[in-house]
This record gives C-alpha cells, structure tokens and sequence, in this order.
C-alpha cells in the first residue's frame, strides 16, 4: 500500500495551485459570485496551460492523466475559490468521457480537440422537470423520421446550457419497452440546431460562476450519425459517467472544505478577544482539528475512489461514499468556518459564506447525497463482507 | 544562446513560523515548504524567453538534495532543456564560495554564453554565488538586473541601483548575469509543460563527478563559517513626533522611507 502521490502528481497538484492563487483573485471571486456570469477569460487560460483537459488522451489534444490527476486540479481550484474553480472545472464536463467510451472515432475527431483547447465548451443533459434522482424514463422524446432524429422535449438544471457549444442530450428512443431506462440514448446536439433554445437560470445558492440554464427542445433535427454508442444504452452509460463525475465531485467537496479550514486557521491565530487569539480557547481549537480530521478522511476516500477509476477496478460504492461523505465534510467544515469567524464571517468579504454556500451544490449534483445511499445498501446487500 | 542558470531549493521564510534549530545555527527546516528561489525563478523565465526569441538550449544547474529535484522539474516544465543536480553529504554546510566552486567546476566544461542565476538567495540572502562563479569563471558579470538585450558578443544590460536609479551597460560575452525580481512575468507551468518534463532526465553528479576533494567542500572548504543565528527580541519602540503638521508630515514620510516601507 503506498499513500504518497508521485513527483508528477505533486507537481500537477503544485501547478494548479499557482495559477489560481494568481488568477483567482479575491475581488474576481466576489465579482462573479455576484455577476453570476461564467469567467470565459479565465477558462480559456486555464484550458491553454492543460487544466480542463487532464483525464482526456493525448492524442485527442489531451493531456493523457487519469481521474486522479484531475481530482487534484479540482481540489486545488475549489480551494482557491469554490465558485470560480467549479466553473472552471466543468467546461468540459462529460461529453468527452461519453465520447471516449462509446463515440465513434469521427464523433472523437470532431468534438474533443476543441474542448480541450477551451475554444468550445460542452454541457450534459440529462435531468429534466420531471426527473431528476429518477432518470429511468425521459420526457425528452427521439424519433427517426427518414434519416435524422427529430426531439422534443425540455432539460432543467444544465451546467454550460447557455453558451455550451455541444450538447449530450439523454433521450426516450422506445416509449414502449419495460422497464423504461432500456429505451433511452444519447445524442450529440450542436448549438445552433434549429429548434433548440436555451434560458438561463439565476438566482442560485452557490456555484453562481457555474452559470446553469434549461433547455427547450421542439422538432430539434439531427443526424443520425448524433447517437452516441448504442441505441437504447443511453442510461447505461449515463450511469457509468456519474461513475467518474462523481469523483470530481467529491475532489470540489474536499477543496471547498479545506479552503475554508485554511481560512479559519489563519483567522483564528490573527482575532483576539478576551485578551488571547481565539485559536487559544480549545473550543476553537477543537472545531479546527476536527476538520482537519474530517477533510484527510474525506480526501483519503475521494482519493481511493480515483484510483480505483484508474486502475480499471471502479467501485461505485467507493465512489458513492467519497461523494456522499466529502460533500457532508463539506458543509459541517464551511459552517465551522463562518462560525469561527463570528459575525465577519456572515460577510461576503470574509468569504467562508461563499464556500459555504457552494458546498451544497456537492450533496445535491450528480445525484444527491440520498441516490448515493442508495448505492451503497445496494451494494452492501449484493456483495459479502471479506 | 545557450543560457545556464543556477538556481536554489529554498524553503519558504516569508510568511511561515520560523524557529531555529537545535545546533543554533541555522533555521528548522521541516515544516517548511521549499521552492524556487523567488529571484531564481524571474532568472528561469529570462533565460526561456532569450532561448525563445534567439534559440539555443537553457541548462538548469542547482546544488542540493534530491528534494531540489521538484525545483529542477519546474524548471523543465517551464522550457529548460538539461537539468543537472549536484548533491553529495560532503557538500553541506558549504558557503557561498564554495557553492561557486563545484558549479565553476562543472560549468567551465559546458558551452554556454550566459549565465543567469538570481541576485540573491530568500534564506540566506548572501548574494554571492553569482559573483564568485564570475571570477572564477574569468568572465564579466552585472548583478541587479532590470533589462537584458542581447546584440552581438555583447548584452546590453540595465542595472536597477538604489533610489530608483538605473544604469545601462554592455557587458562582454560570455557573461554572468544575477537578475533582480520583476524583471519579467514568470509563466505558469503548463500540463504540456509537466509532462515533457517528466520524460527527461535529470543528471545527477557528486563529488567525485565533481573533481572537488572532500575538504574543498562543505564546512572545511569554507571561508565563512555561521557562529549563531537568532530571531531578534521584538523591540517596541515609539516616537512621538512634535511640531507644526507639514514638520509632523516630513519626518513621517523620512522614517517610513528609512525603513523602506515607501
Ligand atoms: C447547479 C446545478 C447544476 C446541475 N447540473 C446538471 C447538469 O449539468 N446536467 C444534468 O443533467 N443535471 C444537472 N443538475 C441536476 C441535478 O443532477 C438534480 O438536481 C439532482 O439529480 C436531483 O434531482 P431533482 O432536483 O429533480 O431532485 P429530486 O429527484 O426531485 O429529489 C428531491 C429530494 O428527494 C430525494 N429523493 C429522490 N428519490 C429518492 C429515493 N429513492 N430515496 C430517497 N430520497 C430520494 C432526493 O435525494 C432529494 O433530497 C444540476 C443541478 C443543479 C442544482
């Protein structure tokens, strides 16, 4: 058993964090928490030197690592900043990952170069008014007419929808077969193709970078060379995506969660009141060194998931756990870090408020932290205990 | 041009708790995080933009552990093409003299046309190395760089002095050159960057590669020896200043200029 990240891992690690110590700049952070607009400048500098492009192969423009690597550029982009690093980190959220294992070659060609150079941005449609935990039926609905597919039908909640440039777009291909998760499949869905609209949704809690929109759908037309992998796998492979995705999640958990602890660290040694700095009273001290504690554990699982991803020995309930666990760690560290910052950490400019309000997107995306436990009884149930 | 650079794994002092260690005469370095040299790294970023704009090849030279390799890999992630460490037990505690000596001896058989190293080291602050590689090199050098333009077998150079004073001037090459911060806008390091870097070598030399004896090394090669280092006691001291607001103003603006706060 080795725990140590390798020279190159920590270098990537290093890497990431120097750009966005630069580049995420406090007033930038508080700029867009409040514009909710997505920092197009910055994607693009962070996709020019490599950083939105980490698990996709080098010969598709990528940078050829594996989801490790990319967990720690996440983990270090969320620690800087929740809200700029998760925008940064979802540019190209998925659409490749569904390219890679089920596109066609052409589909590769065509699509993933220029996510991974930050010219184009992708979005994942799956969740819709009606489902969200429970995707085993879409409203969204394809149908062949001659040689293209026709869809109707809307998306809610879609990371990128407002100015992503390709769409993967889960569908209803058989509205007759039971159960019904066996007639859905993917598309690709460039912008622009009559018939699609996209609204941008405000007012979010957190993750206001992030910027998130609903789609609409109506006679949307397109080839059929846009099926992605298989008709009627569509589910599958959405299942197997949150397989990955959900570990970036659980990499933003534990990012936002020791930013936070940073911050209260240090603002615990600099405040004084009753005449000693706050760190002095055990009651503050203890808080930190719990979190510290729950951040390792959070990291430690968020971490095992990963290599288990990259080992090719995926466990989705390892992956369910990390999600499940680091984006609780999430919430309880970012409380505690307002709650050691007293009443100026109740303001914006103290920024914990902000990390704390961008960790709840953790338990919520990618399913929730309830579809997670699910996972795992399941799996408890299935599998003997070694 | 072919460039080398010397640069230096250093912790950083700046911000961090420092306590000194139990021989009384260096700083504990444990907790702390090492990295480039912050000078070292503005020499690193000046020597890749010269290969850039006028080609040849950058050589990153450093003395220290194994930990210093991190330091030589941002190089190689940042566009040097070689890197060498030179590390051996028997190199501890060297000075600066002798620093210069193992890095004249290994330089003085590598093509080069410039060498670029940082006006100065964060921990120790000696600034010395530079100088001392020069003239045992037998080349000219200019420390405090701002500027640096190559022309032919010359580089015109601008020198940053106190006060906000600079000077001009050409210096012959080959040369050495201790660069001051700011001097550029050092790059991030690129993915691209890690990963060309991770697949080359770094070339590893001791003592014996060196041709240095043991006792032209570290404390006994030394000329400059430490006798005790120490956090000096906080002194609170306050002035009250008196007179008329402008005199007031004048000696609030002369003390926070004398101590470089301005
Ligand atoms: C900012 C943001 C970005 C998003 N980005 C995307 C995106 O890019 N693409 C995309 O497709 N979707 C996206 N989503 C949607 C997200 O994945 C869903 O919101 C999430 O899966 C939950 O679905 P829902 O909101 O419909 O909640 P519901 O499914 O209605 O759940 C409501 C509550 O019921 C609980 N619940 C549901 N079923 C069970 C059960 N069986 N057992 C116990 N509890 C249960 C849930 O855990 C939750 O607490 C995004 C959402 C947000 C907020």
């Amino acid at each position: 058993m080795n725990f140590e990240l390798t020279d190159e891992q920590t270098t990537i690690k290093k890497a990431a964090r120097e750009f966005c110590e630069k580049e995420f700049t406090p007033e930038l952070a508080l700029e867009f928490d409040e514009k909710e607009e997505f920092p197009m400048e910055l994607y693009r500098k962070a996709a020019k030197l490599g950083f939105t492009s980490m698990r996709f192969p080098e010969e598709y423009g990528g940078q050829g690592y594996g989801v490790l690597e990319d967990c720690l550029v996440t983990e270090e982009m969320c620690r800087v900043d929740p809200g700029l690093g998760v925008a940064v980190t979802l540019g190209t959220l998925m659409f490749p990952d569904g390219l890679l294992k089920h596109g066609t070659e052409e589909q590769r060609r065509r699509y993933i170069p220029p996510l991974c150079t930050g010219e184009k941005i992708c979005a994942a449609a799956f969740s819709e008014p009606e489902h969200g935990s429970d995707i085993t039926r879409m409203d969204t609905i394809a149908k062949k007419g001659g040689n293209k597919w026709v869809i109707n039908g809307s998306k809610e909640f879609i990371t990128n929808a407002p100015f992503a440039d390709f769409f993967c777009v889960l569908c209803q291909t058989d509205l007759k077969v039971t159960p019904s998760h066996r007639g859905e499949s993917l598309f690709a869905i460039d912008r622009g193709t009559p018939g699609l609209d996209v609204t941008k949704l405000n007012g979010k809690m957190g993750i206001k970078p992030c910027v998130t929109g609903s789609l609409s759908l109506s006679d949307v037309k397109i080839p059929e060379t846009n099926l992605i992998g298989e008709l009627n796998k569509g589910f599958y492979y959405a299942l197997e995506l949150f397989d990955g995705t959900r570990i970036a999640v659980a990499a933003e958990a534990v990012g936002m969660a020791q930013g936070a602890l940073e911050r209260a660290l240090n603002y615990a040694k600099e405040r004084k009141q009753f005449g000693s700095p706050i760190i002095q009273f055990q009651g503050v001290s203890f808080k930190l060194a719990e979190m510290a504690m729950k951040i390792e554990t959070a990291r430690l699982i968020t971490y095992k998931a990963a290599w288990l991803y990259d080992q090719g020995k995926m466990d989705p309930m390892i992956t369910a756990m990390a999600k499940a666990y680091a984006s609780r760690v999430a919430m309880d560290v970012t409380d505690e870090a307002i709650q050691i910052h007293g009443g100026y950490g109740y303001l914006a400019d103290y920024h914990v408020e902000r990390f704390h309000r961008c960790a709840k997107i953790t338990e919520i995306y990618e399913g929730t932290t309830e579809i997670q436990k699910l996972t795992i009884i399941r799996s408890l149930l299935k599998r003997g205990f070694s | 041009m072919n460039i080398i650079i010397c640069v230096k794994h250093v912790p950083e002092t700046a911000e961090a708790e420092i306590a000194i260690h139990s021989s009384g005469k260096k700083i504990k370095t444990e907790d702390l995080v090492f990295d480039i040299n912050e000078w070292d790294n503005y020499a690193l970023e000046e020597a890749v933009q010269l290969k850039e704009k006028h080609e040849g090849s950058v050589t990153a030279i450093t003395v220290g552990s194994e930990a210093a390799d991190s330091t030589l890999r941002k190089c190689l992630a940042r566009g040097a093409d070689k890197a060498i460490r030179l590390t051996d037990k028997a190199f501890e505690g060297s000075d600066s003299y002798v620093i210069a000596r193992i890095l004249h001896k290994v330089i003085q058989d590598l093509p080069f046309e410039l060498i670029l190293t940082g006006a100065q080291a964060g921990d120790d602050g000696y600034a010395q190395v530079g100088v001392v590689l020069a003239e045992l090199l037998g080349i000219p050098h200019a420390t405090m760089v701002k500027k640096v333009e190559p022309l032919k077998g010359f580089v015109k150079v601008n020198r940053e002095l106190e006060g906000g004073l600079e000077e001009i001037m050409e210096v012959k090459l080959p040369a050495l050159l201790a660069t001051q911060t700011g001097i550029n806008e050092p790059r991030y390091i690129s993915i691209m960057g890690i990963r060309k870097a991770m697949k080359k070598e770094i070339q590893v030399l001791s003592l014996k590669d060196v041709g240095l004896t043991e006792e032209e090394v570290g404390e006994s090669g030394s000329w400059i020896t430490v006798e005790k280092m120490f956090i000096p006691p906080v002194e609170k001291k306050a002035e009250i200043l008196t007179g008329g607001v402008d005199e007031i103003t004048t000696k609030v603006v002369e003390t926070l200029r004398g101590k470089g706060l301005i």
